[in-house]
């Protein structure tokens, strides 16, 4: 097949975005195979319409924090069997996702990491678009003083955020309630990341590393703000 | 099966040990089967609050120890048949304690308790965490005040965190807030932080408000649990929070201030 070059240049062929997809998710909670298969099977049979041909991801982290090892090889053939397709796994333990990457299931993170959890695999080719960023993060209980928590990409807080936790993200935290705490967003160095907040009573507030503390910003009390960095300077705004 | 409380609070001197002993009387009063143990070792309390110092022979640290067994360790209360009071060690420290140990301990007093109620020490270390571990609900005991405040805000996310229900994923701690030793008064003065103030910080159910009063320390003082003290404010108090945790529909009070002659006259604040 021949093509004009210039035709190339001209229209790209593809483009690589970000889309987010809501799949069903696999809580395994016992080991035992014959009784996820009976199980899946019924759940399956009372809603074969929504079941059927339907990606599924496999989380395996309940397994693993009681250590309870299973046969992934045949759990897969389990849910193939059943008419589903499973797309990835969560929460596996580094055996678990070397295996899974054999099957051809991608690994996904989990939210409470598993201990000898791997670094991210690295699945796409380096020049490949930038990869899409990681599963947003949503807490709905309050994040207590003491507590610290850290999102690989965005974190969404719908409860407050209370003095002495810290909150961190390496893209935007959104707070739908008062920050009183620590917010760090866009760590190391994503000056594009912004922080959102329905009450702003923050210790202290940072993006890419610029920071400034409660004594040096004044924020309306129970306005909701946005904060974001403009020549390396915090600038906070009413939304 | 037993449900077991834990009352705490990371800071010290806010009341535990006399919510402890108030709580565990009202439910024992209220015919449940109830026993209350002090897992403050080194710095045994309970016992004086509960009246029963000088009936203690074995404790809590023989037990888990197996030199004593539970029937001998418990001591039966004086002023009601339900009640029974697991006493801590005086010459111990908290590192006599083991989580198998607790376990066990609590395991078998669940086979013959409705309620067991257990009262930590202050702190975050290693006898708080092991009093709240095995916890279903835990009773939060709050001054008034942002140290206060803040340290129970810590606790909060110890108890959701590094529980037996939380590492087992099994449903959460039940967190029920007491904010103790509240004056009307001085919250108008602004001397202290506002029932409302402490809630929107802790964003936590409320059990109950026990008002600042001088029947707390008469009663500790003479080792009666002030929930018997019937005609006090504080005992008073303390009834409404056990008929709140079973259930009952009981309107808060000793939130706002007692009107004197004048302001019931006048009607105004």
């Amino acid at each position: 097949m021949s093509t004009d070059p210039r035709q190339l240049q001209g229209a790209p062929a593809l483009e690589i975005k970000t889309s987010t997809f809501s799949v069903p998710t696999l809580l395994l909670a016992s080991n035992n195979l014959e009784a996820i298969g009976q199980q899946l099977l019924q759940t399956v049979e009372k809603a074969p319409d929504f079941f059927t041909h339907s990606p599924v991801v496999l989380d395996v982290q309940a397994l693993n924090n009681r250590r309870l090892p299973i046969d992934l090889k045949k759990l897969c053939r389990l849910v193939r069997d059943v008419g589903m397709f499973p797309i990835g796994i969560r929460g596996g333990n580094e055996e678990q996702n070397a295996l899974a990457l054999k099957l051809a299931i991608p690994n996904y993170s989990t939210h409470h990491p598993v201990a000898a959890e791997p670094a991210k695999t690295k699945a796409a080719p380096p020049q490949a678009a930038p990869a899409p960023s990681p599963a947003v993060k949503l807490l709905t209980l309050p994040v207590r003083s003491g507590q610290r928590i850290y999102a690989e990409g965005d974190l969404i807080v719908l409860a407050p955020v209370s003095a002495g936790a810290e909150v961190i993200a390496e893209g935007n935290i959104h707070i739908y309630s008062t920050l009183r705490g620590r917010a760090l967003a866009g760590v190391p160095n994503n000056t594009d990341a912004r922080i959102f907040c329905s009450d702003l009573q923050a210790e202290l507030i940072s993006i890419a590393g610029n920071y400034q503390v409660s004594s040096n910003f004044s924020a309306p009390k129970g306005k909701p703000v946005q904060i974001y960095l403009q020549e390396q300077s915090l600038i906070i705004k009413d939304i | 099966m037993a449900r077991i409380i834990v009352v705490t609070s990371g800071k010290g001197g806010v009341g535990k040990t006399t919510t402890s002993a108030a709580i565990a009387m009202g439910l024992a009063k209220k015919g449940h089967k109830t026993a209350v143990i002090d897992f403050d070792v080194g710095l045994r309390n309970l016992d004086l609050i509960m009246g029963c110092e000088r009936r203690v022979i074995y404790d809590f640290i023989n037990v888990i120890n197996g030199e004593a067994s539970l029937n001998q360790a418990l001591i039966r209360d004086k002023n009601c048949n339900q009640l029974y009071i697991l006493p801590a060690s005086q010459t111990r420290d908290k590192d006599a304690l083991s989580q198998e140990g607790v376990g066990k301990v609590l395991e078998e007093l669940a086979k013959d308790f409705q309620y067991i109620i257990c009262d930590s020490p202050a702190g975050i270390e290693k006898g708080a965490q092991l009093a709240m571990y095995y916890a279903d609900d835990a009773f939060v005991v709050t001054n008034p005040e942002v140290s206060s405040v803040r340290d129970s805000d810590r606790m909060l996310g110890i108890l959701s965190s590094k529980s037996r229900r939380a590492e087992t994923n099994q449903e959460p701690i039940k967190e029920y807030l007491l904010l103790t030793r509240y004056s009307p008064e001085r919250v108008k003065l602004k001397e202290m932080l506002s029932v409302d103030d402490v809630q929107e910080i802790l964003s936590l159910h409320l059990l109950g408000v026990i008002p600042e009063s001088k029947s707390v320390l008469n009663a500790s003082n003479s080792g009666l649990p002030v929930i018997l003290d019937e005609k006090s404010d504080a005992g008073q108090a303390y009834m409404d929070v056990v008929a709140r945790y079973l259930g009952e529909e009981c309107p808060h009070r000793f939130i706002d201030e007692k009107k004197g002659l004048l302001g019931k006259l006048f009607g105004g604040r």
